[in-house]
């Protein structure tokens, strides 16, 4: 392959992403734009097995190396991507946005290794740039799979002198990197990367559940951003589009996120460094609440002209979408108005319900997002709230300091009739006590939500 | 104008088509957006390729095999995840 065709099949690879992103950002094209980023990494990928070597050179050393590697990554990614359940998909981004800051920073340790005395001052920053955002991006990422897969707390952890900690591993980061620009040397790259990977976990530790979908992101744009750096330091222009592409438009989607929740993006970021401890979680002392059964919650049901049903992460987990649906039928044939109110962040990431209640074959005309069911709470009898507890806390209007303080809620608490299907008086995602529970119109019906729904989709049967 | 000065040109360039694709997307969109930029960057599946292809201890051998394997899931798994999600998407429309 002559060297002006790679180049052009690199161009056209470069334009598939660009497509690809366009694609993503509109409903219509959304699956065809995955489709053409899919085609662009494939072309990408294709071509650099063809390409034109120093002296024409054909194929690549090591070809049974890096066929067998890819292999192995085929057996593991496409299974992996396969198997997740859609209850699991935030954390499974979040993983695979990690493995790709690994890849990038161990591309970036073997480039500086080979970096001989004549590199330039930019190729080396470039190259201790990616090893350094590399390693953040992939601890930062590992820890925030196990916050959300929940195999670690999802509350904030903050160390003590977590602040003292965090400036003393960045000066060190600064500093080595300064160190091992100067004198070229393999193990003090490695000291830096220990650092690197340390400053990833203690960046997002302090990080609230609610708080991790945005980390995420950013840690999405840094990986952009470290294969842009390598693409400069390989010189392959393609790495630099997609990476800078991704940088990018990763900061926006960063930003949108944080707004969409009602969140300080400076807040959440550098929450690591300012290390406020934020407590809401209440006094935990023993107060009444209401408990019904299911056959109160069916006749309230019944009676009402208009119900709200508001689905949250516990009817993802219990995978009740189906059984909610077939109660929302139910009730649409007794002439009942009923609508899914939607939270931006109702799951674990925004989007996240459209795509369960989809797959449940929920009517798109029900999801009714939050800006437009808000004011239709007063006139609402009954609001079930299924699963859901952060997002209609009204803690986040009335409690400054607490962590949700600020982001958008449900109004909830404006319709006649509130009953909440929870496991437990365990407070949600981020940790804060629910004043709603304890408000007399609300009524509590604890367990599962997929055993609770179909107890009260018999007990409407019967009705 | 140099190499460095192109490769500089192009991803300023970059910079300023990648906030301008995304500047107006619904949140229903974020999570899919953002897994479709996650695997887009698993691309640095090329540049690990062409790292081992220059290989010559074992060493940087071991280390840009891992680099493939890790960028590999990225790019394939990340597609892969995207596209499950966009499905429900679609098969809101058509009910």
């Amino acid at each position: 392959m002559s060297r002006n065709l790679y180049d052009l099949m690199g161009l056209a690879a470069a334009v598939l992403f660009i497509l690809a992103l366009k694609g993503l950002s509109s409903p219509k094209s959304a699956r065809r734009g995955n489709a053409l980023g899919a085609l662009g990494a494939f072309v990408a990928t294709i071509i650099v097995f063809f390409y034109p070597g120093e002296k024409g050179k054909l194929p690549l050393d090591n070809l049974g190396w890096i066929l067998g590697a890819i292999a192995i990554g085929v057996v593991i990614g496409v299974p992996a991507a396969r198997m997740v359940k859609m209850t699991q998909m935030p954390q499974m981004v979040a993983l695979f946005n990690g493995v790709g800051g690994g890849a990038a920073a161990l591309v970036a340790i073997v480039e500086y290794i080979k970096l001989g005395s004549s590199a330039s001052f930019a190729a080396v920053l470039a190259t201790v740039f990616t090893v350094v955002v590399g390693c953040i991006s992939f601890s930062g990422s590992i820890v925030t799979f196990l916050k959300l897969q929940e195999l670690m707390t999802t509350r904030p952890v903050i160390l003590p002198f977590g602040r003292t900690l965090i400036f003393a591993n960045l000066a060190a980061v600064i500093g080595v990197s300064g160190w091992v620009m100067r004198e070229l040397g393999t193990s003090p790259l490695l000291i830096l990367a220990g650092l690197s990977l340390l400053f990833g976990v203690l960046f997002v530790l302090p990080v609230g559940g609610a708080d991790v979908p945005i980390v995420i992101s950013l840690l999405n744009a840094f990986t952009g951003l470290t294969v842009a750096a390598s693409g400069y330091v390989l010189e392959a222009t393609l790495l630099i589009v997609a990476g800078t592409l991704v940088g990018a438009s990763g900061t926006i989607l960063t930003r949108l996120m944080a707004e969409a929740m009602g969140r300080s993006l400076f807040g959440t970021l550098f929450g690591a460094f300012t290390q406020k401890a934020q407590d809401a979680t209440g006094t935990g002392e023993e107060r009444p609440v209401k408990s019904g059964s299911p056959e109160d919650v069916a006749i309230l049901l019944n009676y009402a002209r208009r119900v709200v049903i508001v689905p949250g992460f516990g009817l993802a987990v219990a995978q009740a979408q189906h059984t909610v649906r077939e109660m929302a039928d139910l009730l649409s044939a007794k002439g009942i108005d009923v609508a899914y109110g939607i939270h931006p962040v109702a799951g674990r990431m925004p989007g996240h319900m459209n795509v369960l209640l989809a797959e449940a074959n929920v009517p798109y005309e029900q999801l009714v997002e939050m800006e437009e069911v808000n004011p239709t709470f007063a006139q609402t009898d009954v609001a079930l709230v299924v699963g859901a507890n952060d997002v209609v806390n009204p803690a986040a209007k009335t409690t400054p300091g607490c962590p949700i303080f600020g982001m958008p809620i449900l109004d909830v608490q404006q319709s006649a009739n509130i009953i909440f299907l929870k496991r437990s008086m365990r407070p949600g995602f981020a940790g804060i006590e629910n004043e709603l529970l304890y408000d007399p119109k609300t009524t509590l019906l604890f367990g599962d939500a997929k055993a609770s729904l179909t107890k009260v989709v018999s007990a409407l049967k019967s009705l | 104008m140099s190499e460095a000065m192109a490769l500089l040109a192009i991803f300023t360039l970059a910079i300023f088509v990648g906030f301008e694709v995304v500047s107006k997307v619904s949140s229903t969109l974020h999570t899919p957006l953002m897994s479709g930029a996650n695997a887009i960057h698993g691309i640095i599946l090329v540049g690990a390729i062409i790292v081992a292809s220059h290989s010559h201890t074992s060493l940087e051998l071991g280390l840009s095999i891992a680099a493939i394997i890790l960028a590999t899931i990225n790019v394939v798994g990340g597609f892969v995840v995207t596209d499950r999600m966009l499905e429900m998407f679609k098969g809101k429309k058509k009910s």
